[in-house]
């Protein structure tokens, strides 16, 4: 898919904003600060319902501003779709598909983009939270469906927590309908669970390939996923991979008795500790965690090797064809052989867009469509 | 923003309201200020004397201008079915239906321990005595499709279960997550057609 025009009206610096876009690479240069993470970030955020750089949708909305417009036009092989996501400060969101109003949540089935940044570099460093979103956004976007199943799954978290931290210190308390909560914890729980092992096992021989495409061929880079519900563990996050895939069935009963063996220390912490919220995507480069591991430069190429696998997965699920691929300043981080891999590795998709500070970074593929960004306004 | 005195009092009592914010609470206030054909006495009139005319129907929870409501006291209806919901205005909702002929149970909310509701704060052991002389044979759940609401229905199904006694929860297809009272009426009656027993 490509996006052709791109509107914005009062989001991030942007009064107001019309883009039309080409396929194959699309350049924005521009100093810093003026508004080209900015512009990547809207299309982003339409394909899925978040911003990499914020938690709340008031940032997005223009200063002084009610609310904020993102329109794109969207090619899938030869069809056309607008879709429309008005940003509101206080109210819920509005969303448009063809000029019919839909739910928001309805955008990301149009829009599928991979998003390169340069605090991709937390994928590998970072706390284990960070790699959990990687991979429950990548589940989203190739099975929308899962946005409900995780939003119930933290809602009951949210509402199990509360009933243990009622429970605490109380001498008789009222504990009546924790299986109620329990039983959907782990319905839940077991289910994104699976899907990210299912993912994780999609991901694995990708990640490995571009890692070496990116690295050498020297290098082994392997996924894990490292699961609370068969640790003893109370207090430190889960680090160790688990040995075998488990089916469903033992999930969920692993899960049930993990629940059992942790009672306790759960009514004590007011707490639940153990579950899909605790659990890790353990990377391994060549038989050692990356994480406290790897080198600065092993870590990008590690991070890299995440997105370019996404994008592959995403590539070879998607009915609407490739993800559009977004490396915004990610250039200025690496060095000239890994620019160059990169480079080659992104050139096989439909759409690229590009951001950078000067145009010296960015790799001679690229040459295509340069559009000038400055103070919010896009000159052509 | 703040504006003097008793214009925010006024912003922020209404503010207070369900589903109102802070914007809408500045509009409704100023509407009121601005707006000369608009009657504040008695709106005023209203609101005080609504608590005092209005009950809660001692039978079923819903709301009465007596000592029991309209629905209650109507001989024509079904003594024999009873349809739990967690607020009056879900009566109201599926009354609009008129799908269902039998009497009503409101629970006042559901389980939810996030806003410190558990079993003790809804009206459970007033159900149960309801049904302890065996008049009643279908007890027809119709909590909201959400995790609380489903999480209520589970809880009841279990308490409910006794011999000669019946319970079904509506029909899936109503829209999830959402609240009962915004379904349509169609879906809303469809769903009380295709209701299922459920299994505790
Ligand atoms: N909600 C907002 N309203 C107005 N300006 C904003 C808003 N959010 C961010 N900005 C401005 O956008 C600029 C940053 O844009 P960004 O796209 O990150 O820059 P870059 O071109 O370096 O990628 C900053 O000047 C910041 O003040
Ligand atoms: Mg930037
Ligand atoms: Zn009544």
């Amino acid at each position: 898919m490509i996006v052709a025009h791109l509107g914005l009206t009062d989001f991030r610096n942007y009064a107001a904003a019309d883009l039309e876009l080409a396929g194959g690479p699309n350049v924005f240069v521009g100093r810093n600060g003026q508004g080209k993470t900015n512009l990547v970030e809207a299309l982003g955020y339409l394909s899925t319902l978040g911003s990499h750089r914020v938690s709340t949708d008031q940032a997005l909305i223009r200063t002084g501003s009610d609310a904020a417009i993102v329109r794109a036009r969207l090619e899938h092989g030869g069809r056309d779709v607008l879709i429309e996501l008005q940003i509101n400060r206080s109210g819920a969101n509005r969303a448009q598909v063809n000029r019919v109003a839909t739910k928001p949540r309805e955008l990301p089935r149009y829009i599928t983009t991979v998003l390169f940044a340069p605090e991709d570099l937390v994928l590998v460093r970072g706390e284990p939270s960070a790699r959990r979103r990687f991979l429950d956004e990548l589940l989203v976007q190739t099975a929308p469906r899962f946005a409900g199943v995780i939003a119930d799954y933290e809602r009951v978290l949210k509402q199990r927590n509360s009933l243990l931290k009622s429970a605490r210190g109380v001498r008789n308390p009222e504990l009546s309908t924790l299986e109620l909560w329990d039983e959907r914890l782990v319905e839940l729980g077991a289910e994104i669970i699976d899907a990210r092992a299912d993912l994780t096992q999609r991901l694995a021989p990708e990640v490995a390939a571009a890692y070496t495409r990116i690295a050498g061929d020297e290098h082994r880079a392997e996924l894990g996923n490292a699961l609370s519900i068969l640790s003893d563990a109370v207090d430190e996050e889960v680090s160790d991979p688990a040995s075998a895939r488990l089916e469903r069935p033992a999930i969920a009963e692993a899960f049930r008795a993990a629940l059992v063996r942790l009672r306790r220390a759960e009514l004590e912490r007011g707490l639940t500790l153990a579950g899909p919220h605790r659990d890790d995507l353990v990377l391994m480069l060549n038989g050692l965690p990356a994480r406290g591991y790897a080198s600065h430069g092993e870590s990008w190429s590690f991070a890299l090797a995440l997105r370019l696998a996404s994008a592959a997965v995403l590539r070879l699920d998607s009915p609407l064809g490739d993800p559009i691929i977004i490396l915004d300043d990610v250039f200025a981080e690496l060095d000239e052989t890994r620019r160059g891999q990169l480079a080659a590795a992104v050139g096989e998709y439909e759409q690229v867009l590009v951001t950078a500070a000067v145009v010296s970074d960015v790799p001679p593929e690229f040459a295509g469509r340069m559009v000038r960004i400055e103070a919010g306004a896009v000159l052509e | 923003m703040a504006y003097e005195g008793i214009v925010q009092e006024l912003i922020d009592e209404l503010g207070r309201l369900p589903g109102i914010g802070p914007k809408s609470a500045q509009r409704i206030a100023f509407h009121i200020l601005q707006t000369e054909s608009f009657d504040t006495t008695r709106l005023a009139q209203i609101l005080m004397e609504v608590r005092d005319k209005v009950h809660f129907c001692a039978i079923c929870g819903n709301v009465a201008e007596q000592e029991t409501c309209s629905i209650c006291r109507d001989p024509r209806r079904a003594q024999n079915v009873i349809c739990v919901v967690e607020e009056a205005k879900d009566v109201a909702a599926i009354e609009r239906t008129r799908e269902f002929r039998g009497l009503y149970h409101v629970l006042g909310g559901a389980l939810s321990p996030i806003d410190g509701i558990g079993p003790n704060d809804l009206r459970f052991a007033q159900l149960m005595k309801r049904l302890a002389d065996g008049s009643v044979d279908e007890v027809i759940i119709a909590t909201d499709p959400n995790l609380e609401g489903e999480a209520t229905a589970t809880y009841l199904s279990r308490l409910l279960v006794q011999p000669g006694l019946t319970v079904t929860r509506l029909a899936s297809g109503l829209p999830v997550g959402g609240d009962l009272e915004y379904a349509d009426e169609v879906t809303l009656g469809r769903a009380f057609e295709g209701r299922r027993v459920v299994e505790a």
